[in-house]
């Protein structure tokens, strides 16, 4: 049995089922294959003990792009929104930070807060204006690929000649030495660090910690939510959308191959062995997944092969789920303080000390966490009473040096668990459940290659025009039919949807059949 | 390897002590790190012996890649700008590979062995760009380039040279086709192949056999003028052939650093290797569209008035009256077979249409004073010699 459709999205993730929204609004008969049971991909929430329910990987919005919302006419329903951030400190004193206001740091630095965000802020929308458009092609002289480097141009021209040689001189540059010269308290630079570095496989004092902030504050200024019911439901409201503007969405379908004929892509074909055809096909898995697994290599040029085999995704963060029985009391911290982000990251030099033996394949023996207990202002999460923590925890290699067998994950997350004691104490007398997802575990489950949440790490040799890599950074694969519509596609991950998006307007430029 | 030899940082072949037990000259190069002898005694009475009787030269240091496993001929139908799937096992393809902008990394030759098993055959070394090519499929590859030893052995009296040596099934042997035999225990495959553009042979085997087949093929071909070559005398069949040679006619793609100093199949005279039927191999994209818009430069064989040799010459077409620089001579020899002074260049397109006239300008020194001369070529699109004895099937004993 054949089916015939205008566009076949492969994955239900959030930039999918954006793209497919997008695709069906605008006339398309469009279907979505997702090989989980569930829609959202990595937006989404699962119950992980009994009665306790968690987002399963992202679990803080903040980069979903206000043109995404636009488009969709989403407004997602948020059951916190605003967080502010909690560094940790062992002894209490700890330091309050949200928005451009920072509590229990020297009046200087509260000063030299404001001045960091005002500044950084002109250049996060600088960023933010080229996420939300699909980057030129280097090297073409097609009329709108001039016009998209000019207007680049233009815009960082528009900043101002200072600001513009200030944009220029850090956009590359690492985050550690920028804190260094702007702050003196260890605990707010720790706090900054941290947001350069989530998600990714570097320290503070890697380079391109700066332009990893950036991207983090490009939309919304970085302002932190949870939706109602965890993200699942964010994931699900999306594929209301989809439905509504007529995609059909079919779960459980795991797409084994994208078909090809004659040197273009033709359909797919799911595991079952049911043959759906397409001319257009939208992958919103990541670049290497769909080049090397899905299309098969052979179809693809050598050299093409190569740089998308050599993108750097190896995934190093894991998730920490905690189901707890109460709130543990900390010296400093007051309950509605467990309603913001808590992190642990007490300086820039903890930061990328925890970050060195990810160099060599081996975890952090003091991680850095970004902590939230989405349950507390949300009871749908927990029993009556009861709690879930939610925490990303840095740095667990993909690839252990040693190998993830059962007693390394235990050691990881015993010693989770007893750095967490150092900065919650008496939270380990709460636990009464736990589940650890290593890197390795979110590529299983997911189907992202490295278990990278950006799929794809997000530097500038992987970032506007060459990313996923030269010759693909317009979401067209260089195999006609086939495109890229994933967070591994400019502008890249968080759950941001500009990449569906993108994609979407990129596939309609090309009219029906391109 | 001893460290005398390590010292010297140049290894020598398996034939090589017949190569200097024969040589009277001492003059030596370096072929990719084997030590090669530009000439034994005069490279033009080596170069009649491939014309008139039979030469023999030492391949060896030809870089050689075994290519086997399940996925092999879609790895090599992918690699290569023709058609893989037509060469049956018996068979030779000489074949040309390009990057992803359709720009020539080699030309080389590309042996179907054994049914799924192959041998690619070329005078660059590939192993990163064959490595890159295999990701994602089921392939094996390996250098043999130091486990095989390899000797051309060309011109008319090849044929009763091989077949005195005793080698069944030679007589019906085609141009382009290849056999296993027997020989003193070890297999010796033999290909109907070369470098000259007459009938002719290469023969390969391990290299522990080498010295005894050589002595064998001497004693065959004593009545038959069997002369040892050095490179000189090869280069000159292989311009009236019309061959070209990597890093001399053209430079691998690989190697360049200026753009548009790498040229494309179809501005080295190689479209017709390029089938664009198959639906996808490497340059496939950037081949089709240079198709469309054109090309940047076309290789021209030239016939040019005179007798002395054009080498390094700029090529000049006379445009409105005016002589214009449109190229350059790449490879020039007097050739002494076709009486012709011949050439091998390129030229800015359009110009060098087959039949037209250009003009070489040739400088050349006597008694230390430079004279220059304009000398009037014409563009041939036939190889400068093309015997049909290269052609005949049985070939003749001669």
């Amino acid at each position: 049995m054949t089916d015939y459709y205008d566009a076949i999205v492969i994955g239900a993730g959030h930039n999918g089922l954006v793209c497919a929204t997008l695709l069906a609004q605008a006339g398309r008969d469009v279907l979505v294959l997702e090989a989980r049971d569930a829609v959202g991909g990595a937006a989404c929430t699962a119950e992980f003990a009994d009665g306790y329910s968690v987002s399963s990987v992202a679990h803080l919005l903040y980069g979903l792009q206000p043109e995404v919302l636009n488009d969709l006419g989403l407004k997602p329903e948020l059951a916190a929104d605003n967080l502010g951030t909690i560094a940790l400190a062992e002894d209490g004193a700890h330091v309050r930070l949200r928005g451009d206001v920072a509590q229990g740091v020297s009046d200087a630095d509260a000063a030299a807060l404001r001045t960091f965000r005002s500044r950084m802020r002109r250049y996060a929308k600088l960023l933010a204006r080229q996420m939300n458009r699909p980057p030129p092609r280097l090297g073409s002289s097609a009329r709108g690929d001039l016009l998209a480097l000019a207007k680049l141009g233009f815009d960082i021209r528009r900043l101002g000649r200072d600001a513009m040689r200030d944009f220029l001189r850090i956009v590359g540059m690492n985050i550690y030495d920028e804190l260094e010269e702007c702050f003196e308290s260890p605990r707010l630079k720790g706090a900054l660090a941290l947001d350069a570095v989530l998600g990714t496989h570097l320290g503070p004092r890697s380079p391109n910690t700066i332009l990893t902030w950036l991207h983090r504050h490009s939309a919304n200024d970085g302002r932190l939510a949870t939706p109602v019911g965890g993200m699942g439901n964010l994931g699900e409201r999306l594929a209301d959308l989809a439905r509504g503007a007529g995609a059909t969405i079919l779960t459980g379908s795991p797409v084994q191959r994208v078909v090809v004929e004659n040197g273009r892509a033709t359909g797919v074909e799911t595991a079952d062995g049911t043959v759906y055809e397409s001319l257009t096909i939208v992958s919103n898995a990541d670049p290497k997944r769909t080049v090397m697994d899905l299309v098969g290599t052979r179809h693809f040029e050598t050299g093409f092969v190569r740089r998308v085999h050599n993108i750097r995704m190896q995934g190093n963060a894991a998730k920490l789920h905690l189901a707890l029985d109460g709130l543990p009391a900390v010296t400093g911290l007051e309950k509605r303080d467990f309603a913001e982000r808590l992190v642990v990251a007490p300086d820039s030099d903890y930061v990328e000390r925890a970050f060195n033996p990810a160099k060599y394949g081996e975890y952090s023996p003091e991680p850095v966490f970004e902590i939230v207990f989405p349950s507390f202002r949300d009871p749908t999460l927990a029993p009556a009473g009861k709690h879930v923590l939610s925490a990303i925890v840095q740095y667990a290699p993909h690839t252990l040096r040693a190998g993830w067998d059962d007693g390394a994950r235990a050691a990881f997350e015993r010693l989770c668990l007893d750095t967490l004691e150092r900065y919650l104490p008496g939270l380990g007398k709460r636990v009464t459940s736990s589940e650890l997802l290593l890197p390795a575990d979110i590529e299983e489950r997911y189907g992202m290659s490295g278990g990278h949440w950006h799929h794809g790490e997000l530097t500038l040799d992987q970032f506007l025009f060459v990313r996923p890599v030269g010759g693909a950074a317009q979401y067209a694969l260089p195999l006609d039919g086939l495109y890229l519509c994933g967070a591994g596609a400019h502008p890249g991950g968080d759950v941001a949807g500009a990449a569906g998006r993108n994609a979407a307007l990129e596939i309609l430029k090309r009219g029906k059949g391109a | 390897m001893s460290i005398a030899e390590v010292s010297l940082a140049r290894l020598k072949t398996p034939f090589h002590e017949r190569y200097r037990a024969r040589d009277r000259l001492n003059e030596w190069h370096s072929w990719k790190g084997y030590t090669a002898a530009d000439a034994l005694f005069d490279h033009e009475l080596e170069y009649f012996s491939i014309r008139n009787s039979t030469a023999v030269f030492d391949l060896t240091p030809m870089t050689k890649y075994r290519i086997t496993g399940p996925d092999a001929l879609a790895f090599l139908d992918r690699l290569v700008t023709r058609d893989m799937t037509k060469i049956r096992p018996g068979r030779v393809a000489y074949a040309a590979w390009c990057d992803d902008r359709g720009q020539v990394i080699d030309d080389g030759t590309i042996f179907h062995l054994r049914e799924g098993e192959y041998r690619l055959c070329s005078q660059e070394r590939h192993l990163a760009w064959l490595r890159a090519a295999a990701i994602g499929m089921d392939v094996t590859l390996r250098e043999e380039t130091a486990e095989i030893a390899a000797l051309a052995v060309q011109g008319p009296t090849s044929f009763a040279v091989l077949d005195t040596l005793g080698i069944d099934g030679l007589a019906e042997l085609k141009p382009f086709g290849l056999l296993h035999a027997d020989f003193d225990g070890t297999e010796l495959m033999v290909s109907r192949t070369g470098f000259t553009g007459d009938l002719g042979y290469e023969v390969w085997l391990e290299p522990g056999k080498a010295l005894a087949f050589w002595d064998a093929l001497f004693e065959a071909g004593k009545l038959y003028g069997i002369t040892p070559i050095g490179t000189e005398a090869l280069d000159m069949a292989r311009i009236e052939a019309g061959f070209l040679t990597a890093g001399v006619d053209f430079v691998p793609a690989m190697q360049t650093v200026r753009s548009g100093r790498s040229r494309s199949p179809f501005e080295l005279g190689l479209g017709w290797l390029v089938d664009f039927k198959k639906p996808n191999f490497n340059g496939r994209r950037a081949l089709a569209a240079e198709q469309r818009a054109g090309s940047d430069w076309r290789l021209v064989k030239l016939d040019i008035e005179g007798n002395k040799p054009a080498h390094h010459s700029y090529i000049y077409a006379k445009v409105r009256g005016k002589m214009k620089n449109v190229g350059f001579v790449t490879s020039a020899t007097w050739s002494p077979v076709c009486k012709q002074n011949i050439a091998i260049g390129t030229v800015r397109m359009p110009h060098g249409e087959p039949g037209s006239t250009l003009h070489v300008e040739i400088y050349y020194q006597r008694e230390m004073h430079w004279s220059r001369v304009m000398a009037a070529a014409e563009v041939v699109d036939k190889p400068f010699w093309d015997p049909a004895r290269r052609r005949a099937t049985p070939p003749g004993r001669y």
